[in-house]
C-alpha cells in the first residue's frame, strides 16, 4: 500500500448539550493513502459529517469538542495543532467541499473575484496571475465560457456549475486531501453522475485523495476505492467496494443494500430497515444497532462488540464474526442465504 | 434579486468535452444590473419615497445656499423689527429679536443635516463594530457587549441623553456625542443579529475550510451582506437623531444661542405662541418635514431592500 495520508485514530468527538454529552464520533479510526477515494456511507445522524468537520478542525465550539483520538495528517497530529497552522493547512493541503452549491458562494461577489481570493490566501502571486490560474481551474473542472463565466455572480449559474466552481476552488491549491461532504445530494441525478466522473477524474490526474461522505450506496459504487460504514457515531464495517456492496457483513451494510432499489425487481414493496438512527449516547450497554436488527442475540443487549478483523483486510463490528459464537453465525448465514 | 434570475441553462457537459461547445450568444442577459442603480429605480416607484427625498433634498439646497437666499444675518438683532408677521421683505416673519426667520430657518437646515449626520455615522461607526463583534465571536464576548446595550436601551434616550449632555456640558457638539451614543446599541442589534444568522451561511463555512482568517470573513463575507438593514437603519436613524438634537436644543441643553437651530428656535419663542405664532409654526414645521422626509425614505428603503417585503 502507498503512503497515508490521513489517519483517524480512535477519534472521539462529543458534543455538550444540556441534555448531556453526546458522543457524535465515538472512538472513529480510519485510514486514506494517497491517490485513493474512501467513501463514509451511513444514515442521517451517524456522525459522517462530525468526522469530516472535526479532520479540518471546524466543530462549532462550542459545544462541540474532540474529546481524545488523533488525526494524522502527513504525520501530523492536527487534534493538537495551533488554529494558525490549521488555516495554512485548510484550502490549502486538505480542501473540503459541501452539500450546498446554492449557498457555498457569496452572493455579493462574482466567481472570479472568491476564486482568486481562495487562490490568494495560500499562494503568493498577483492578481493577474492568479486570475489566468481561476480561469484554468474553471476549464479544468469542464465549464465552457470559462473566460465568461469568471465575470458572472452565482445566481447566474445552475447548482452543477456552482458545484464545479466549488470543487475548482477546491483543488486550487492542489490539496493532497479533499473532503467531500454529500457532494452531490442536493443535484439531479444527471448532474451527480458529471460531478462524481469530475472528481474521479481529478483525483486521477491530480493524485488527490478524496474522502467522500454520502448516504447514497450509487454514489460509492460509482467512485470509490474503500467503503467506511458508519453507525451512531461508530465505524461499523470497511472494506474495499466490490466487497462490501457484494458481500456486505455487517447487518447494517446488508440493511443498507437491501434498501436499494433494483432494476429488475419492479413489483415488490422496497426494504427499509426498521427503526431510526439512536442518538448517539456515552454508557449505553449492548450494541447500537441490536434493537434494529433482525440477528440479534442476548449478547448485543448486554456487551459491546469491538471492530473484529476479517479476512482481506475487511472489519465488521458484530458479534457475528467473533469466532466464539461459531453456532449463532451459521444460524445467521443460513438467514441471509434464505 | 428574482428579476436576475435566468432560466437555469443546461450547460453541463462530461468532462471529456470540457470547452469546445458553441454558446448562443446572449449577452444583454448576461449583464449584471448592478444592485445600486436597480434600488434607485425601484425608489423611485415608490411615490412616498420620492416626495421623501424631494423634501430633504428642499433642505439640503436651503441650507447649502443660504448666505445666496437672503441678505440678512441669522445672529444680527433689529429690536424695532420684534416679532414681524410674514411679509415680502422678510418671508416668514421675525423673531423676539427682530431676526429673519427665514435666515434662520435656512442656516439652521445646515446645523440640523449636520447633526444627523454626524450622530449617524457615529452611531453607525461603533453600532456596527460592536454588533459585529458581539455576533461574529458569541460566547462571553456577546454577553458583555449584549448586556451593555440592554442597559443603554433600557432608558429613554432622552433621559439617558440629557444625563450624557449633563456630565460633558451643555453644547451641539456635545448633544451630537450623546446622540450617537444613544443610538449605538440600536445598530448594534440590528447587525449583531444578522451577522448571527449570516454565521450559519455555508459560505461562510467555506470560506473557513479555505482557511481564511476571520477579519478577513467580516470584511468580505459578514460586512458586505449585512449593509442592506445598516443603510435602512441610517436613513430612519437621521430623522431620529434631528428630532432628539432639537428636543436637546429645545432644553437647553444643546446648541446655544445665537446658533440658528431649530429646537432652540421653538424655545426661545414659545412665550409669543400666541402673539407671533410663526415664530414657532416655523421651525416647528421644519423639523416634522425633514423627519418626515428621513422617514419616508427609510419606510421606501426597507420595502425595496427587504426581500420579504416585495410583492
Amino acid at each position: 500500500m502507498s503512503e497515508i495520508v490521513l489517519e483517524l485514530k480512535e477519534l472521539h468527538t462529543h458534543f455538550f448539550t444540556d441534555n448531556g454529552e453526546i458522543p457524535a464520533a465515538n472512538g472513529v479510526s480510519i485510514k486514506v493513502h494517497k491517490g485513493e477515494v474512501v467513501g463514509i456511507v451511513g444514515e442521517s445522524g451517524s456522525g459522517k459529517s462530525v468526522t469530516s468537520l472535526s479532520i479540518m478542525q471546524l466543530i462549532p465550539s462550542p459545544p462541540g469538542r474532540i474529546v481524545s483520538g488523533e488525526i494524522n495528517f502527513k504525520g501530523e497530529n492536527l487534534v493538537r495543532s495551533s488554529e494558525k497552522r490549521m488555516k495554512k493547512l485548510r484550502g490549502n493541503e486538505i480542501s473540503m467541499i459541501f452539500q450546498e452549491p446554492m449557498t457555498s458562494l457569496n452572493p455579493l461577489f462574482t466567481i472570479g473575484n472568491q476564486l482568486i481570493e481562495a487562490i490568494r490566501i495560500h499562494q503568493k502571486i498577483t492578481k493577474k496571475e492568479s486570475r489566468q490560474k481561476a480561469i484554468k481551474m474553471l476549464k479544468l473542472v469542464g465549464i465552457p465560457r470559462a473566460d465568461a463565466i469568471v465575470d458572472e455572480y452565482p445566481h447566474q449559474l445552475s447548482g452543477g456549475m456552482r458545484q464545479r466552481v466549488m470543487i475548482a476552488m477546491a483543488m486550487s491549491c492542489d490539496p493532497e486531501l479533499l473532503i467531500a461532504d454529500e457532494p452531490t445530494t442536493a443535484l439531479d441525478v444527471t448532474i451527480q453522475a458529471q460531478i462524481l466522473d469530475l472528481m474521479r477524474n481529478l483525483n486521477k490526474k491530480e493524485n488527490t485523495a478524496i474522502l467522500l461522505i454520502t448516504h447514497d450506496l450509487g454514489v460509492v459504487a460509482e467512485i470509490c476505492d474503500r467503503v467506511v460504514v458508519m453507525y451512531a457515531g461508530q465505524v461499523v464495517e470497511q472494506g474495499t467496494t466490490r466487497e462490501i456492496l457484494k458481500n456486505p457483513q455487517h447487518p447494517y451494510s446488508q440493511g443498507l443494500i437491501k434498501s436499494l432499489p433494483k432494476i429488475h425487481e419492479r413489483e415488490q414493496k422496497l426494504y427499509s430497515i426498521p427503526g431510526i438512527v439512536p442518538k448517539p449516547k456515552t454508557g449505553g450497554i449492548g450494541c447500537n444497532f441490536a434493537p434494529r436488527c433482525e440477528f440479534a442475540f442476548e449478547r448485543c443487549f448486554h456487551e459491546a462488540p469491538e471492530l473484529y478483523s476479517l479476512e482481506d483486510n475487511r472489519k465488521s463490528r458484530c458479534f457475528l464474526h467473533d469466532n466464539n459464537e461459531g453456532e449463532v453465525k451459521k444460524h445467521a448465514k443460513s438467514d441471509i442465504e434464505s | 434579486m428574482k428579476r436576475h434570475e435566468r432560466k437555469p441553462k443546461d450547460t453541463e457537459q462530461p468532462l471529456t468535452n470540457p470547452i469546445n461547445r458553441e454558446e448562443p450568444a446572449d449577452e444583454e442577459q448576461l449583464e449584471a444590473i448592478s444592485s445600486w442603480r436597480d434600488t434607485f429605480r425601484r425608489l423611485r416607484k415608490n411615490r412616498f419615497a420620492v416626495a421623501g427625498l424631494i423634501i430633504i433634498i428642499f433642505f439640503l439646497i436651503l441650507g447649502l445656499v443660504a448666505p445666496l437666499l437672503t441678505s440678512y444675518s441669522f445672529q444680527e438683532q433689529n429690536l424695532a423689527n420684534r416679532l414681524q408677521p410674514p411679509s415680502g421683505e422678510h418671508w416668514m416673519g421675525t423673531d423676539d429679536l427682530g431676526r429673519d426667520i427665514f435666515t434662520r430657518i435656512a442656516y439652521g437646515a445646515r446645523v440640523s443635516l449636520q447633526v444627523g449626520f454626524f450622530a449617524v455615522t457615529g452611531a453607525l461607526v461603533f453600532g456596527t463594530l460592536l454588533g459585529i463583534i458581539a455576533g461574529y465571536f458569541g460566547r462571553w464576548v456577546d454577553m458583555i457587549i449584549s448586556r451593555v446595550f440592554d442597559i443603554l436601551l433600557a432608558f429613554p434616550s432622552i433621559l439617558l441623553a440629557i444625563a450624557i449632555v449633563a456630565i460633558l456640558g451643555a453644547s451641539l457638539q456635545n448633544a451630537l456625542i450623546a446622540i450617537a451614543i444613544i443610538n449605538i446599541p440600536i445598530f448594534g442589534r440590528i447587525v449583531r443579529s444578522r451577522v448571527i444568522s449570516l454565521r450559519e451561511e455555508e459560505y461562510i463555512m467555506a470560506a473557513r475550510a479555505q482557511g481564511m482568517k476571520n477579519g478577513r470573513i467580516i470584511f468580505r463575507h459578514i460586512l458586505p451582506n449585512s449593509i442592506t438593514p445598516i443603510i435602512v437603519q441610517s436613513t430612519l436613524g437621521f430623522g431620529t437623531a434631528i428630532l432628539e438634537a432639537a428636543a436637546l436644543g429645545f432644553l437647553g441643553l444643546g446648541a446655544q444661542p445665537p446658533t440658528p437651530e431649530w429646537g432652540q428656535m421653538l424655545a426661545s419663542s414659545r412665550e409669543f405662541i400666541q402673539l407671533a405664532p410663526w415664530t414657532l409654526l416655523m421651525p416647528g414645521l421644519s423639523i416634522m418635514l425633514v423627519v418626515l422626509g428621513f422617514n419616508l425614505i427609510g419606510d421606501g428603503l426597507r420595502d425595496i431592500l427587504d426581500p420579504k417585503m416585495r410583492n
